[in-house]
């Protein structure tokens, strides 16, 4: 039989190096398999990584790591088609350490995060691609590769491989994500001097902007699009349910041309030039959608398991923090002498009762609702530019008959009633 | 049979950019990778170790980062690398580059006995395909080049037979052992490396050796101060006008090409097929 080791971790994301990171730092013998040419070789994010759940893995890695700029302003903005309303908030305490979060880019820092946990002593093997989980008396005790002479084994596989996880579909721990449990999300990364970004976005060389974009820009499907600069480059993407993307019938390379040559973002484009294009699931299923997470001998994380809380465009953090979680369960699993799920089982408990449970359960209906009531994203959007657009143009009309206007204009097409049942609705699936 | 394979790590020139100002390469817009023709030495070398047992030792001259590309052929089968990284050997033209991996190979020969060495065609950054005769010549040894096959190792007799790539066909040679040959990517395709060699390239680390480590080493020859190549002028090769397809049968072809040869030669003063 092949070497056997304490841990094999499939995929080197920010939840599989998490979990190498951790386990190997305490001793443990690890391998971690990553498909790529090297680790965020193909790897997708907007850009937001957020500090907290990073620093618990490695404290003060901004000193090191390869960030692009922390954010110190994130704007809102609710997009018409020859209009936008604005909110933001910008605050130099981001621009200090510890900061609040950054850019990056994957590519970079999935390799520069992957070193570090190979620092730590984990293996690192790249170009191979984990075909199955061995199964041996129900238990997992190990993987087949793609490889020649492609299986080993270990007392725990932990499956990392993200969003689609066709290791944990294989073991029957969720079913094919359905359409709308996934976003499809297009985006490119784009050149630009750093002059320019500091002028077009009015900051200094190290302070970044983060810019979240909804109605219009998503033809009003449930869905954002995002704007984030970068140290001599920015991001912009777009994406949707998957079944919203169907149901409109549209394509999303060509959401992201619109979206790019749109009258409110094109200047903020100007002369800048595509370096890479790439396009990536997310997870949106939110708590209902979260398979099965441990079995014996194997345990799911990050986007595997469904762990992205998408109003707030977190994932890479969840996946962090599970990928620790998991890998001080099996510490105290190693303990015990034995890997059952039984034994395993903390590490969905801790999950359950973290910040990750918790939010997910907090919004557990919001995809849900929004996407069966478009009126939000289709509607009240540009309900709320024209009503700016009454309320700040200057023509001679008393405010008062102004705001009788657009209380009209509110209620003319669902009635008071269905108005009022909009916003509890909403109210309810985010309080 | 103990078989030494030198290796360089390259930038990946198929996506490398030129700056325009200067007319070099811009080394920071490609990867760096294993010189693709020593990819195919290594594997050859794996080969002839599992047919006639041994071991399979690499070297590399360059900077720390090349461990990497050592690593790499551990995958392919290499038991043993070794990295020659030093200030004094920068700025190598390949004079002094065949100088340094001489001196590298004598101590490697003393050691532990080298019955053949095998180099890539040429490095796809260089391109000179210099180094390994270069080596060669120093060890007075025979250098094959363009070698496409190894036909057959007579260890006892100390001899083997190769054939080299030539213009219009090949040619089948014998030399006697140890010699050195270059290898085009037609002697074999490069495996899939198996799962076992991935996991102990991940653990290996390469032995890496200074200046100091070499013995009778002539400082004079090494690096820039031993290069005696100088860089005149750089500029990217002129893109070359769009290629004109030519169909229809072989006749149709032939008649076609001609026309086309007899005008741009401006021979026969033709013009559109037709004599003027
Ligand atoms: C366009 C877009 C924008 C986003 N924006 C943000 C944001 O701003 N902030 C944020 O926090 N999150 C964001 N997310 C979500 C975030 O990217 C993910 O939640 C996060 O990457 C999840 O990490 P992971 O390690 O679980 O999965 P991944 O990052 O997907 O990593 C999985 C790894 O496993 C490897 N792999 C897969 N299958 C195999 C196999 N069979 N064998 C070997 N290796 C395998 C893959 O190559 C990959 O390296 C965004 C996602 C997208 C698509
Ligand atoms: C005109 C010119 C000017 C140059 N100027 C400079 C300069 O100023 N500074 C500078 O740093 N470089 C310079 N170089 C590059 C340097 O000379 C070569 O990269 C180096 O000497 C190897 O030559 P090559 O790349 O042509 O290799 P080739 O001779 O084409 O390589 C053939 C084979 O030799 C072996 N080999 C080659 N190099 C190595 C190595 N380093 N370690 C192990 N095996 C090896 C490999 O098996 C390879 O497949 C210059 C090259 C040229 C052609």
């Amino acid at each position: 039989m092949s070497e056997k080791f304490d841990v094999i971790v499939v995929g080197a994301g920010p939840a599989g190096t998490s979990c190498a990171y951790t386990a190997a730092k305490n001793g443990l013998k690890v391998l971690l398999i990553e498909r790529g040419e090297f680790p965020g070789a193909k790897n997708v994010m907007g850009g937001i990584l957020y500090r907290k759940q990073m620093e618990e893995i490695i404290p003060e890695f901004w000193k090191e790591a390869p960030l692009e700029r922390p954010v110190v302003e994130q704007r809102f903005w609710f997009m018409d088609k020859e209009s936008m309303v604005t909110t933001s908030y910008k605050g130099l305490e981001w621009a200090q350490e510890p900061y609040n979060n950054f850019t990056v880019l994957r590519a970079k820092f999935d390799k520069w995060f992957a070193d570090k946990a190979v620092e730590q002593g984990a293996l690192l093997i790249n170009e191979t691609v984990v075909t199955e989980c061995i199964v041996e008396d129900e238990k997992v005790v190990g993987v087949r590769t793609d490889r020649p002479d492609g299986e080993i084994y270990a007392d725990v596989v932990v499956l990392a491989d993200g969003v689609n996880s066709l290791l944990a579909k294989k073991l029957g721990f969720h079913k094919e994500w359905k359409p709308e449990e996934v976003a499809l999300t297009v985006m490119e990364v784009m050149k630009m001097p750093k002059g320019s970004i500091n002028e077009r976005f009015n900051v200094e060389d190290n302070q970044g902007v983060s810019v979240e974009i909804f109605g219009e820009s998503t033809k009003g499907a449930l869905g954002t699009a995002f704007l984030y600069t970068n140290k001599d480059s920015i991001n912009i993407g777009v994406g949707t349910t998957l079944s919203g993307m169907i149901k409109k019938k549209m394509k999303p390379h060509q959401l992201l041309e619109e979206l790019k040559s749109h009258p409110m973002i094109k200047p903020y484009l100007e002369g800048a030039e595509t370096l890479e294009y790439l396009a990536h699931l997310i997870p949106e299923g939110g708590y209902n959608s979260i398979p099965k997470l441990v079995g014996d001998g194997v345990m799911v994380i990050g986007d595997a398991a469904q762990l992205v809380n998408a109003i707030h465009r977190e994932g890479s953090n969840m996946a962090m923090a599970s990928g620790k979680m998991a890998a001080e369960t099996i510490l105290k699993a190693k303990e015990l002498g034995e890997f059952t799920e039984r034994n395993l089982d903390s590490y969905r408990t801790d999950l359950y009762d973290s910040f990750i449970g918790k939010d997910l359960k907090k919004y557990k209906d919001a995809a849900h609702t929004f996407e069966e009531h478009p009126v939000y994203f289709e509607q009240y959007v540009p309900l709320m530019n024209r009503a700016m657009s009454t309320m700040f143009t200057v023509d001679g009309t008393a405010k008062w008959d102004k705001q009788k206007k657009i209380m009209n204009s509110f209620t003319a097409g669902r009635g008071k009633l269905g108005v009022a049942k909009d916003l509890y609705r909403a109210w309810r699936v985010v309080k | 049979m103990n078989i030494l394979v030198c290796i360089k790590q390259v930038p990946d020139t198929k996506i490398i950019k030129i700056n325009p100002k200067t007319n070099t390469l811009d080394r920071s817009s490609a990867p760096a990778i294993l010189n693709p023709y020593d990819a195919h030495a290594v594997q050859e070398a794996v080969r002839l170790k599992e047919v006639h047992g041994g071991k399979v030792t690499v070297l590399s001259m360059g900077p720390p980062q090349a461990k990497v590309a050592i690593k790499k052929c551990v995958e392919i089968g290499a038991d043993e690398g070794y990295l020659i990284s030093d200030r004094r050997f920068a700025g190598a033209d390949t004079l002094a580059t065949s100088y340094a991996l001489y001196k590298a190979i004598q101590k490697l020969m003393d050691e532990q006995g080298i019955d053949l060495v095998l180099c890539g065609k040429h490095a796809i950054d260089g391109d000179t395909g210099q180094v390994g005769p270069g080596i060669a010549r120093r060890m007075e040894i025979p250098p094959l080049t363009n070698v496409i096959k190894v036909e057959e190792v007579d260890l006892k007799e100390k001899r083997m037979k190769v054939r080299r790539k030539i213009e219009d066909g090949y040619e089948l040679i014998q030399s006697e052992l140890p010699c050195l040959l270059t290898v085009e990517k037609e002697i074999n395709d490069v495996a899939y490396s198996p799962l076992p060699n991935m996991i102990k390239a991940a653990r290996y680390n390469p032995i890496v050796w200074t200046v100091d480590d070499l013995d009778d080493v002539d400082i004079k020859q090494l690096g820039l101060k031993g290069s005696p190549t100088i860089v005149g002028k750089m500029w990217p090769p002129e893109k070359s006008a769009g290629a004109e397809m030519i169909d229809g049968d072989v006749k149709k072809q032939a008649k076609a090409l001609v026309e086309h040869m007899l005008e741009k030669r401006e021979l026969f003063e033709v013009k559109g097929g037709e004599k003027v």
